[in-house]
């Protein structure tokens, strides 16, 4: 789908190099911080920008040189805006319903996306969550095959967030490609079946929630008492003393040991010395230590997270991984246009 | 399924666009409003210089403020309705659906010619009722309209499609004002001094309210230079705005 993607605006480069793709009926979270080139991305394939560099195409078409073909084939959900002011829910429905050849029943899809009661409201007077339930609405009347949403969840209550992650649940089981930007990493854990971690512009990891959570080194994590004995501690767990480490506010971490023998014996260990025992997880990372370790490293050109697919890739990912975490952790880290 | 006609998307776009503009207060007294305030404020409060040869102030009064009708809605709803809507997104929102940039456009002209006929009658009905008798040379009235409109809305869009959404509503209301002024709507052009004079017929609201005045006034033959005026700016403020406009 996206090859060598490059994107400038003006002399500022935010998309650098990007390859990724999707398939229908998949989820694609596109997932950085703020700046990272994310909604570039995106407007790129929905055919707002033309590639500085590199290629794009959504349903074998170019976004740009094929956009009279393609917009009836795509939904687009704006990270914000896109609706006039004074017009209703029901009678921006029902306009975008005109622009597509067999669109959805509107009042089927105003009550999908939980705006039957606010149909004669004006743009203006919804809430935050209620514009971009709408403005869902407006990308799905159409019956696209690819959808493109920008931080769709942002600024919603958790009711609307519940009703926007059951509609992109429906979507890919309909067969529709749903690629969406965020940097909330819950959404991600619910919603993807492949995650594109980006950076600067760059890609900094890919593949799906499961594999990049165990991409990591396995260890155990706990919380207990400040300061415990960590020596006391390496050697009830069985492992160099260096393995052990706080990691603030009564954070430890037993790292290179993940299994059932060690956990016992540390939980035995603090049960015989009176200590608590809290947030308790073993083995690979959370994604939002993925995340963070990913985007809080360099994006290193030298060495991308390689590519998810084919399975002689797997084993590769995994040395990248770690040799990316003792790496990104010592320098100093390059960061672009954050 | 068949895919939509053009003609199915214009018609539904163009009901929406005149619907918001009717919902819209500000719209409305831009485009009815304050036409009607000034027909009648200046019809029976006599306090306007006149041209020579007008005895009633609404003989002379009625064709200007239809001009002024034309570059109200045209220049000013249109202008600031269309560059809020930039602001917020919503032509980059329908840079996406299939309904294209053209339909997008004729959707907005219609729109204005809709607006801008109920804002018509309405000032022509208020203006008989004062006792305007026109000419029946105002059949020729909706050729002067459309050129009219061409010429504001080029201007109105040219201002839209470059500046922000606020700034378009400062230089729309701002140059409306002047235009007003120095239109020869409701102040002769033979009132002003002879520099302002000279530029104001160079302008395109001078021209408009000059020929409304010409083909709805008897035993008057429309002068050709305000014809000429007009039709410059009819065609060279759209084609600025074709070639200003920008949609994000």
């Amino acid at each position: 789908m996206v090859e060598d993607l490059v994107v400038r605006h003006g002399d500022v480069t935010a998309v650098d190099g990007l390859s990724f793709e999707a398939d229908l009926g998949t989820v694609l979270a596109v997932l950085g911080p703020n700046g990272a080139g994310k909604t570039s991305t995106v407007e790129t394939l929905e055919g707002y920008r033309r590639p500085a560099d590199g290629s794009v195409s959504v349903l074998g078409l170019d976004p740009v040189r094929h956009h009279r073909q393609l917009v009836g084939r795509i939904g687009v959900m704006l990270q914000e805006g896109g609706i006039a002011n004074g017009l209703r829910v029901e009678e921006a429905v029902r306009l975008f319903a005109a622009y597509y050849p067999d669109p959805l029943p509107v009042d089927d899809l105003i009550e999908q996306v939980g705006l039957a009661d606010r149909r004669r409201a004006t743009y203006r007077t919804l809430s935050g969550g209620e514009q971009q339930r709408l403005s869902l609405a407006l990308a799905l009347v159409g019956r696209p095959e690819v959808v493109f949403l920008d931080e769709p969840t942002s600024g919603v209550d958790p009711v609307g967030r519940q009703v926007i992650r059951s509609l992109v649940a429906r979507l890919r089981a309909d067969g529709v490609c749903v690629v969406l930007t965020t940097h909330d990493l819950d959404e991600v854990e619910r919603l993807a079946d492949q995650v594109l971690i980006i950076d600067g512009g760059r890609k900094l990891a890919e593949g799906t929630p499961a594999t990049l959570r165990t991409a990591g080194a396995p260890a155990v994590r706990f919380v207990s008492t400040p300061g415990l004995d960590l020596a006391a501690m390496a050697k009830v767990c069985g492992v160099d003393a260096t393995a052990v480490t706080t990691t603030g506010h009564g954070g430890y971490q037993v790292s290179g040991a993940s299994d059932a023998a060690v956990v016992a014996a540390l939980t035995s260990w603090l049960s015989n010395e009176g200590h608590p025992l809290d947030d308790l997880h073993v083995g690979g990372d959370r994604l939002e230590e993925v995340f963070l370790r990913l985007v809080g490293g360099a994006s290193d050109a030298e060495d991308p997270a390689p590519s998810n697919g084919a399975p002689k890739t797997a084993g590769r990912r995994g040395r990248a991984g770690r040799r990316g975490r003792a790496g990104r952790r010592g320098r100093a880290g390059r960061r672009e246009n954050q | 399924m068949t895919a939509p006609t053009g003609t199915t998307m214009v018609v539904a776009q163009a009901r929406t666009e005149i619907v918001l503009a009717l919902r819209n207060g500000e719209q409305v007294l831009v485009s009815l409003g304050i036409p009607l305030l000034v027909l009648v404020f200046f019809s029976t409060v006599e306090v306007l210089p006149l041209p020579e040869g007008v005895d009633q102030p609404v003989d002379f009064l009625a064709p200007g403020v239809l001009a002024l009708t034309i570059m109200s809605t045209a220049m000013v709803s249109l202008g600031i309705g269309t560059g809020f809507e930039r602001s917020y997104g919503v032509l980059k929102r329908l840079g996406a659906t299939p309904l294209g940039r053209p339909r997008w456009v004729a959707a907005k002209i219609l729109m204005v010619l809709a607006v801008q006929a109920l804002a018509l009658i309405a000032v022509g009905l208020a203006a008989i009722v004062l006792g305007w008798r026109p000419d029946a040379g105002v059949v020729a009235l909706p050729v002067v309209v459309v050129a009219g409109t061409a010429a504001f809305a080029g201007i109105g869009l040219a201002m839209a499609g470059t500046l922000r959404g606020p700034a378009t509503l400062a230089a729309a209301n701002g140059l409306y004002l002047v235009l007003l002024l120095v239109g020869g709507m409701v102040i002769p052009l033979d009132s002003l001094p002879g520099g302002v004079e000279a530029v104001a017929r160079l302008l395109p609201a001078a021209a408009l309210s000059e020929v409304t005045g010409a083909v709805s006034t008897a035993g008057t033959t429309v002068p050709v230079g305000a014809a000429v005026v007009l039709a410059v700016w009819a065609l060279g403020a759209p084609a600025l705005a074709a070639a200003t406009f920008r949609w994000e």
